[in-house]
């Protein structure tokens, strides 16, 4: 390999084996639960031995290991079980294609009944094939509370039905989550809900399939820029476009463009939409912001009552309509959110902007430290003290003039 | 997934909800109740794949600073006043939502204490700052 000259092991490769493996598995009548289980323990073993003795058919020998682990558990299983009634059927093989089995497993793994969390760890473990130790790294937890956490989801999906189709919109929200954690220890967590949100558009026809993966990789475009080289969080309005992934960008425009055409538009093709319109901006100067309005427009009339079922649509319109209408017309708009964003540093860093944008720097300076006492994240927290600290000195030299 | 530091204190915070004597006048076997609890809380959050950390600290407590160019640090021991903040212990937790922080804090706080009555403690639940970059 020669991306990985200490390793004569293709670790995204194998990754990419575990999903249809593990399909195999299941279709061939295997609980998802002992399947899984088995495949986790199949990957570890190819991440040790690969490296020395690679395989002729990487595929086949991943299904004869977990299968042979398989066996072993069910023969220590049955002494437990002996006495005991099996009180359901194991869920019949489903009847799903060959090059379906990221879509099934995702309805497996997003199942509604667990919790976001479950859903994210069992996702990046049975279709994203990273081990416990990494998708534990990754949440900044210790290795036996993520092994914990998958094997009660697992516990949780015992003697459910697995073969229906599953709730896509669920799927999507998982996927984001996955995208949203970004970039901790050694997995780079948005890549790879990129990597798993592709395989979903080759799987599906639905819109907003593509309406994500393009504002993942719109979004993702622009993160060189994102931050300078001291982890310092630089606004969109002050990156150096020319930092921008511009592959990303135009694959992210042209899988929208797909999306749109299908002309069922929905919130993640709109913010999609809108990241492409920051995109394609030269300059903070060149950004269209009356096309931005009218997606956010289009964005707030998905739900019946913006404020309540959506507020961040809202925030987000607020600052677009501070560009194109004014700084006051977008406070205006902020003041809705009161009541229910009102306590988040996100409504006081959106004020603060507003009132910079008006020249108020006294109240951008008291609504920057607002936000940054309120703030969950150092990074965000530290930008919002020294945007607080910048706005209270020029206010203090604009005085003194 | 945000975390949450749930802080036991042995003394500070809001006014306690009854007076109860330091541990070691308990009864054995209330005090045995109370460190049985603990356990079985360390293990609830384990066996929910909720737990992080949980630690406890000694009482001792030095508060230390710079000298000064050239000169050793300061430090003192105490005393410090009866109503000043000590930190008995925490757990560090990784849940769904504060809500569900909220939940396991009031249930460590109904902890046993004398006659196995629930000592009603206060529990000082602090965020977690990620460290994970956000969305711009």
């Amino acid at each position: 390999m020669i991306d990985e000259p200490t390793r004569g092991l293709d670790e995204g490769a194998l990754r990419a084996l575990v999903p249809r493996v593990l399909a195999d598995l299941v279709r061939r009548g295997e609980a998802f639960d002992a399947a899984e289980d088995a495949l986790q323990e199949a990957l570890l073993e190819a991440l040790r031995v690969w490296p020395e003795h690679p395989p002729r058919d990487p595929r086949a020998w991943l299904a004869t290991v977990a299968t042979r682990r398989l066996v072993d558990a069910r023969r220590s299983e049955a002494a437990r079980h002996r006495r005991e009634e099996q009180t359901h059927a194991e869920p019949p093989p489903a009847a799903t294609e060959e090059g379906d089995d990221t879509l099934f497993l995702l309805f497996c793994c997003c199942h509604p009944d667990l919790a976001p969390a479950s859903q994210v760890a069992l996702t990046l473990r049975a279709v994203g094939g990273l081990t416990t130790r990494e998708i534990a790294d990754a949440f900044y937890v210790p290795e036996a509370t993520m092994a914990q956490r998958i094997s009660r989801a697992k516990r949780a999906l015992q003697g459910r039905r697995l073969d229906h189709p599953g709730d896509l919109a669920v799927v999507l929200r998982v996927l984001y989550l996955v995208y949203a954690a970004g970039h901790a220890g050694r997995v780079d967590l948005a890549g790879e809900a990129i990597r798993l949100a592709r395989q979903l558009t080759l799987a599906t026809e639905e819109p907003e399939a593509r309406g994500l993966l393009a504002l993942m990789l719109l979004n993702h475009a622009r993160l060189p820029a994102r931050f300078d080289s001291e982890g310092r969080i630089v606004t969109l309005d002050r990156q150096d476009r020319g930092l921008w992934d511009t592959r990303e960008v135009a694959e992210g425009v042209r899988i929208l463009q797909s999306a749109l055409a299908a002309r069922r538009p929905g919130r993640y093709q709109i913010e999609a939409a809108i990241a492409a319109l920051h995109d394609d901006a030269a300059s903070a100067e060149e950004t269209d912001w009356p096309q931005i309005l009218a997606w956010y427009d289009d964005m707030v009339a998905l739900s019946d009552d913006p404020v309540r079922q959506d507020p961040a649509a809202v925030l987000g319109r607020a600052v677009t309509v501070g560009h194109v209408l004014g700084a006051a017309a977008g406070l205006r708009e902020t003041d809705r959110l009161r009541e229910v964003l009102g306590d988040r540093h996100r409504w006081h860093a959106v004020r603060a902007h507003l009132h910079e944008l008006d020249g108020d720097l006294p109240a951008a300076g008291a609504a920057y430290a607002e936000a940054a006492r309120r703030a969950t994240n150092v990074a965000e927290r530290d930008h919002l003290v020294r945007q607080a600290a910048r706005a209270g000195r020029r206010a203090l030299g604009r005085s003194s003039h | 997934m945000p975390k949450y530091l749930l802080l036991k204190h042995y003394r500070g915070g809001p006014e306690p909800h009854h007076p109860f004597p330091p541990m070691d006048q308990w009864a054995p076997e209330d005090v045995e109740a109370h460190m049985a609890f603990l356990k079985h809380v360390n293990e609830l959050l384990e066996e929910n794949g909720e737990r992080v950390d949980a630690q406890a600290l000694t009482p001792a407590r030095t508060w230390v600073r710079y000298g000064g160019p050239d000169a050793a640090p300061v430090t003192t021991d105490g005393p410090h006043p009866e109503t000043s903040d000590l930190i008995a212990g925490w757990y560090m937790i990784d849940v769904e939502s504060h809500e569900r922080a909220l939940e396991l804090a009031a249930y460590v706080s109904s902890e046993p204490g004398p006659g196995g009555e629930p000592l009603y403690e206060w529990i000082d639940v602090r965020e977690v700052m990620s460290e994970a970059p956000s969305e711009d």
